[in-house]
Parts: structure tokens; sequence; C-alpha cells
């Protein structure tokens, strides 16, 4: 289980500077810890692609940022995702809040985002694992810096 | 009288100091035959829109720097929320609007805001302190020194004559060397 706590301190341990993001619900409740904590900086964008893209330009000056977002952004941002990763070829990672999931699976809900959202990652070659509730901040921080090490992308799907 | 976008591009190059300049779209093309340092980046392969972005953090990373981004007025309509986002970061970005009322690139045609968005007035609301619009070559002459110093984010609004038959530019350098270079001139 991932909380704000948790993840905060699954950053610093991963040496991740900079959080940008667009907060969804789930993702939503570890601003406290996030703004809290003095070595993090939270930026604050209006558009996902913009996040990605911001993440670049700190990635270009050798900062270590993670972008959050929501998967209905991940869909609107794929040109910049396309662009930092396939073009740009830099390490971006990313924590993006699977809307529905749980509800998806139980064959309750319609919401389409838990059909597309794995498929869209696939087609843009990004390697990612899917959070549920079993995991922990180890798992991040394994996640973020295996993805580190291999000088490649990486996201992380959060079941919600 | 509309800037001609050489001239204009002459007086930014006459006044970036060190600075990273970042180019898009059509401007890749032009800034080469003015500047070739490790500071100059070419965003090109671009995800068109997102100069501002990648400026925004390039500036979040090295704040003692600034970085100056290029961008046109169609690139500028397809991200109008980075004027937002940068109002909400206390960072040395320098953003140039080279607004010619056309996607250049493409061969020419107007844009949904050509002949009735006020980039400045849109970068005001925003929330963007320091505006500037220049219409005319000798007004940028004079201004871009002002323009360009002190503390960010600034937006300069430059009207600029459009050109016809251009063709999408070529980067002066692969995307991996360009990054290579950038990256140790800052280190």
């Amino acid at each position: 289980m991932l909380d704000g706590p948790a993840v905060v301190t699954a950053l610093k341990e991963c040496g991740i500077t900079h959080v940008v993001w667009i907060p969804d619900s789930e993702i939503g409740t570890w601003e406290p810890a996030l703004v809290g904590e003095g070595s993090l900086s939270l930026i604050r964008v209006c558009r996902e692609g913009e996040a990605i893209t911001v993440a670049a330009g700190l990635l270009l000056g050798a900062k270590r940022p993670i972008v959050m977002i929501q998967c209905t952004g991940l869909f609107e941002a794929g040109d910049a995702l396309r662009n930092v990763v396939h073009d740009l070829k830099l390490p971006l990672f990313l924590i993006i809040g699977l809307r529905s999931y749980y509800a998806h699976q139980e064959g309750k809900g319609r919401d389409t985002c838990p059909i597309y959202a794995e498929p869209i990652l696939k087609a843009w070659q990004i390697r990612h694992s899917l959070f549920d509730r079993r995991n922990t901040s180890r798992d991040l921080v394994t996640a973020y810096l295996e993805a580190q090490a291999e000088k490649r992308a990486g996201a992380i799907l959060l079941a919600e | 009288m509309a800037i001609e976008p050489r001239k204009a591009l002459e007086i930014l190059a006459q006044n970036r100091g060190q600075r990273i300049l970042i180019t898009t779209m059509a401007s890749v093309g032009m800034w080469p035959e003015l500047s070739n340092t490790p500071l100059d980046f070419a965003y090109m392969p671009s995800a068109m829109g997102h100069g501002p972005g990648l400026g925004l953090g390039l500036a979040l990373a090295h704040p003692e720097r600034g970085v100056i981004v290029i961008n046109g007025d169609g690139s500028m309509l397809m991200n109008l929320g980075s004027l937002v986002t940068l109002a909400n970061h206390s960072a040395n970005v320098y953003l140039v609007i080279m607004d010619n009322g056309l996607y250049e690139v493409t061969g020419g045609q107007v844009t949904a805001g050509t002949g009735h968005t006020d980039f400045a007035g849109l970068a005001l609301s925003a929330g963007i302190k320091r505006v500037y619009r220049f219409d005319e070559e000798e007004n940028w002459r004079a201004g871009a020194a002002e323009a360009l110093s002190g503390p960010g984010p600034v937006v300069i609004w430059l009207r600029i004559r459009g050109r016809l038959g251009q063709k999408t530019p070529t980067p002066p350098r692969p995307m991996a060397e360009q990054i290579e270079r950038l990256r140790q001139a800052l280190a």
C-alpha cells in the first residue's frame, strides 16, 4: 500500500529532486507529504504533456524528476511521451494513476480507462509495472532504480 | 511594419548573454547562422508546443543560467496553459513568441489566432508580470536588452513577417550530440 509518507521515503531513497504532477484523487492524497519534504520540489503544471517536457528539461539539467499523472492524462500526452522517450531518449519515469481498475476487475465499472492504459504504454514501448494494494514503497524504489540503471524510461500503473 | 524574422533573431543573438537558448520549428533553421554554441539547443524533433516546458525544466535545474525559448505563435496556441505554468514558477525563462500568424513550416496556413489573439494579454492574464510587445525592428532593438535582463519569467511577443515556401528545417546536429554538448556545457 502506497501512501504519502511511504512514497516520499521511496523518492528520497531514489534521489528524486522534483515531482512534476497533475494529481488525481488517489495520487492527490500524497500532496501533504510531498509538500512537507524539503528535499523535493513539487512542480505543478497545467497539462500532462507539459509535465513530461518539464521533466525532460530537468533531466537535461542533470536533475532526477518523476512525473505523476492520471491515465487520462497519459492518453493526452502521447506526443510528448514519444518525443522525450524515443527522440530525446531520456530516462523518464512516471507514476500513472489507473482510474477504475478495481471496479473493472469486479465487472462493475463502465470506465474505459482500464481497457486502454496498458496497451497505450505497450504501444509507446514503455516498460511498466502494475501496482495494486499489495505493492510497497520498496517496490517503487526497485522499479525506479532498475529503469535508471538500464538508462531507460519506466512507469508504474497505480491501480485505483 | 512587422519585423523581418532574421533581423528579430539577430537582435536576440546580440542580447542573449550566456543563457541557454532553445529554438523550435522555423527558428531551428535560422539560428545556426547566428550562433553555434553548446548552449544552443535545437528542439527538433520536438513535441510541438512543448518548448516552454523544456525550457522551464532546464531553468529549474540551472536557475542561475536562464533559458530563452523561441516559440512560434502556432506552437504557443497548442499549449497556452504553459503561460500559467510559467507564471507559477520564479524561474528565469524568457519566452520569445515569434508571431507571423502562420504555420510556416507546413506551407503558410493561417492559425486559429491570426489577427485577433493578443499574446501579451494572455501572458499578463496568466499572471506573468514582465511582458513585452514589439511590432517594429527599431523598437525591438531598443528594448531587447531590458526585456532579456532581470528575473523571469518574461514573455516577449514579437510581431514578425510571415514567409511562404519554407520547408521543415533540419537541426544542425543529431539530438544525441546536442544533448551531450549541452550537458557538458552545464556541468
